[in-house]
């Protein structure tokens, strides 16, 4: 037995010292100089205007990148109780109802909120949720293949089934990518909730290419970006972002003097990204000093150059390329957050049975 | 054996019934009803249906390619034996995201394949088939190959002497010998292809999904918790069937058999026939394992020579913070920290399996101790969120998470290599020297450590490898500045840019080239019994 004891002994103390210097790091995130922003891979802000914030607030800002989108959220409820931070950024318009209905927020009227556009305060009431910025996820085509090809790019949902574009489209996996759910919603609210399946049939006997993930649909098969190219894609029309033909500029080598890409404007559904401070957070304080940074003038403009959305404050200047390169959605297509939640799973269940089987 | 039974406990049992409770029991009340409707549905049923079909068929192409391999590794002297046969083992502890790239530059769009002959075969079930078979040739290989070179050749040559033709003498001696070896590795790789997720979802698209995809998709995307936790139980319940018939297999294999040395019955090729297995086998293997991972090579280097090597130590401020050169130390250090708990973890476990008083409920832990394996990376990535949340183990935050997930994936590999041998340590020696006066800890310091160190360095260097290589729950707990080097590859190939493509290949080739150093000096420690994994 003596042999076993010491053993179990030594490990038992090697654990301990173990979780006790991991838990070092987790012990300082209830430090009241510290705040902690959950959010999703994408998040990034300039160095210049994240250590602006520390130096005007006082709070030191720890991030901690959870996954994609959707896994974020879903990791923030489940941790609801004991969240992992005090501020989440990062649920869109998508994602929201699943968020407030599961009491993922405490409310809290950012300073500011009185600058940010009505239509994008989806939460007007309880102030839950702060919205950030916003997106449009669209079809963007390849300016160079159409040109050649003399054939006028498609502008609305209604062209992409016309037999002129067959073979064209490549889009994503509504249930496993965002752009491709946020496709599938645009077709909905553009359709209406009978209509949609129809539409889909249609895009389907017009050859529509399904791929799982925006990069591969993006630079792999859409024949109109850099990393497309690259890899022979021959798809000319695919479903990505408004922002997705500035990217392509600032992003080449040398720059061009027009986008390489557009965007069909009529095809596009807007996302909008809220954040919120979390239930039982240990540094509300903290957490709303955040929120009001991130509806602040220099963090509304610093954030489309980093994560290629565009600003909901009135009077935030979008960068010159933004508009140059990328021309504005038309009346992108909207949906109720409560409508999305009240029907996403059984739609894309519907879609999946459509389109992939 | 405390301590194995309270690590599984603590960091897999428990998160893992965290999770599933959470999915089943609603306001207080276990809703048993959700079974039978989740495994109703016609979706589920038709998930099962090709987890199940794809799984034999990857099993019946791998065994069908691999066994005439198994074989000449076995009996069979050539040049270059041991090089080849590390080579053969990296696609194994190749992460899938890397093993799946490699595949779709030599299978997919603009791959080679395509170039040549205008062949694509990403998004049908070929490329999942070949992939499985990429990824599990060296199961086969090792686990029976390890026990076909210690079969005696002398009893075929017997049946042969006595007037058995050559197929009758195979059939009659050699395989009946060999037909445990061929279950149990043919189990491993069900095993491992009835779980398969990165292959499935690289290769397949969105048309295709086993088991372990829809858990992953249910829990972390739709956020159905009641179905994953379903589809959870479901698969335990076939991983626990599947490893069940493997631990039997396996005894039955160490029980009945009369081996010699390896080194005595290998010859080098004879004859037309021989030879022409052998260039099959090697052609099979340039083909199918060496091509993509030359494929890979090849296009780390596109830039100028060496331009991708170089940018990898650039430090960037979009996807790391560090330069993604620095995963290649936080790998090291992850795999280095969970190859010493698996070490230990599972060389105690493998003990307490070896005593021979031990009982049926040991052994039953034998089987549970694969179990990890089997289960989704995504179910226990969740599971330790919420079941590893209060002091004195709040871990969700730290960097140990890793080498712990790490080390539950390497466990079972160290029991699989200590165990035979430890089962042929010769009880009269630590009797002897109990006799003698010797305390236990001196009894196994002085006869077990001398006997199994080699077994030991074996196992850890097995565990060190599957650690590198474990993508599925490091990308879970894995913080986004201290990648690992599968992780950075994944998120190297999940940005657009030709920069970030050729940098993704630079790192799965220093990650292959590392898996590969470490095997080779494997090869050279490997003992007699311990070709099972």
């Amino acid at each position: 037995m003596q042999n076993k004891t010491f053993v179990a002994v030594a490990v038992g103390l090697g654990l301990i010292s173990l979780s006790a210097c991991g838990s070092g790091d987790g012990t300082s995130s209830a430090d009241s100089k510290t705040v902690t922003l959950v959010s999703h891979n994408s998040w990034a802000v300039s160095e210049k205007v994240q250590r602006d914030f520390e130096k005007r607030s006082g709070y030191k800002l720890r991030v901690l990148n959870d996954g994609d989108a959707g896994q974020a959220v879903n990791k923030a409820i489940l941790t609801k109780g004991n969240p992992q931070g005090d501020v989440f950024f990062g649920v869109d318009n998508t994602l929201l109802s699943r968020a407030l209905d599961n009491g993922l927020f405490q409310p809290y009227a950012a300073k500011g909120l009185d600058k940010v556009g009505a239509s994008y305060q989806l939460d007007k009431d309880e102030h839950r949720v702060t919205p950030v910025d916003y997106g449009d996820i669209c079809v963007n085509y390849d300016k160079a293949w159409f040109s050649e090809h003399k054939l006028t790019p498609p502008r609305t949902f209604a062209d992409l089934a016309k037999p002129a574009y067959k073979n064209l489209l490549v889009t994503e996996n509504a249930s496993t990518s965002s752009p491709g759910l946020g496709f599938l919603l645009g077709s909905a609210a553009a359709y209406g909730d009978d209509g949609w399946q129809d539409y889909w049939k249609k895009l389907k006997a017009n050859g529509v290419k399904v791929v799982d993930g925006w990069e591969q649909a993006y630079s792999q098969e859409f024949s109109g970006s850099t990393g497309g190219k690259k890899a022979g894609g021959d798809r000319p029309l695919v479903v990505s972002y408004a922002s997705s033909p500035p990217a392509e500029v600032l992003y080449a080598k040398k720059r061009p003097s027009t986008a390489p890409t557009g965007v069909a404007t009529a095809t596009c559904f807007r996302q909008i990204e809220f954040a919120g401070l979390l239930a039982d957070a240990k540094n509300p304080k903290g957490a709303k000093a955040f929120l009001d940074f991130l509806i602040s003038k220099e963090f509304q403009q610093d954030m489309p150059l980093n994560m290629y959305v565009y600003p909901v404050v009135r009077g935030a200047e979008v960068p010159a390329e933004f508009t140059e390169y990328g021309p504005a959605a038309e009346d992108p297509e909207t949906m109720a957050p409560a409508k999305i939640a009240a029907n996403r799973d059984q739609w894309v269940k519907s879609w999946t049975s459509l389109v992939l089987k | 054996m405390a301590l194995p039974v309270a690590f599984f406990a603590l960091f897999f049992a428990w998160p893992v019934a965290a999770i599933v409770t959470r999915g089943l029991k609603v306001d207080g009340v276990w809703q048993f009803g959700r079974i039978a409707d989740v495994v109703g549905q016609p979706d589920v049923r038709h998930v099962l249906w090709f987890t199940t079909w794809q799984a034999l068929a990857s099993t019946a192409l791998t065994l069908l390619t691999a066994l005439p391999a198994a074989y000449v590794f076995a009996r069979l002297d050539f040049p270059g034996k041991q090089v080849l046969r590390a080579v053969v083992t990296v696609p194994f502890v190749l992460p899938t995201v890397v093993a799946g790239s490699a595949f779709l530059a030599l299978v997919g769009h603009h791959g080679l394949l395509d170039e040549l002959w205008g062949v694509r075969l990403d998004t049908t079930v070929w490329a999942i088939l070949l992939a499985h078979v990429f990824f599990n040739f060296a199961v086969v290989v090792r686990t029976v190959g390890g026990l076909w070179a210690q079969l005696d050749p002398r009893q075929e040559e017997a049946a042969r002497m006595l007037g058995a033709s050559p197929s009758a003498a195979w059939r009659k001696v050699t395989l009946p010998a060999l037909a445990p070896a061929v279950a149990a590795a043919a189990l491993m790789v069900f095993l491992f292809t009835f779980t398969s997720f990165g292959v499935v979802q690289i290769l397949g698209g969105p048309t295709f999904s086993t088991l372990e995809v829809e858990i992953y998709r249910q829990t972390s995307e739709v956020f159905d918790l009641s179905t994953a936790a379903v589809l959870t139980l479901v698969q335990f319940a076939a991983v626990g069937a599947i490893l069940a018939v493997h631990a039997w297999t396996v005894r039955r294999r160490e029980t009945s058999l009369r081996l010699v040395d390896a080194g005595v019955t290998a010859h080098p090729p004879r004859g037309a026939g021989q030879w022409a297995l052998l260039a099959g086998v090697l052609a099979t293997i340039a083909l199918l394992l060496v091509l993509p991972l030359a494929v890979l090579v090849r296009r780390s280097l596109d830039a100028d020579g060496f331009g991708y090597y170089r940018a990898l130590t650039d430090p960037d401020g979009g996807t790391f913070l560090v330069a993604p050169v620095h995963a290649v130390w936080t790998s090291l250090e992850y795999a280095a920290t969970a190859t010493a708990i698996a070490v230990l973890i599972g060389g105690l476990a493998a003990a307490a399996l070896a005593r021979r008083d031990a009982g049926r409920l040991v052994r039953g832990f034998d089987a549970l101790l694969m179990l990890p394996l089997g289960v989704s990376a995504v179910t226990v990535g969740f599971g330790f969120l919420i079941a590893l949340d209060e002091p004195p183990l709040d871990l969700r935050q730290s960097w140990i998470l890793v080498p712990l997930a790490q080390a539950l994936v390497g466990a079972p590999f160290v029991v699989r290599t200590m165990l035979p041998v430890l089962r042929a340590v010769d009880v009269r020696l630590r009797e002897a020297a109990a006799v003698l006066g010797a305390s236990p800890w001196r009894v196994w310091r002085e006869v077990d450590l001398p006997l199994v160190r080699r077994a030991l360095l074996v196992a850890a260097g097995f565990a060190f490898a599957v650690s590198l290589g474990e993508f599925g729950a490091t990308v879970f707990i894995a913080r986004p500045d201290n990648p690992t080097l599968p992780v950075a590859v994944a998120r190297l190939l999940s940005r657009p840019g030709d920069l970030n493509y050729g940098q993704a290949m630079a790192l799965s080739t220093i990650l292959m080239v590392v898996c590969a150093a470490a095997l080779l000096i494997l090869e050279r420690l490997r003992t007699d019994r311990t070709g099972e994994f």
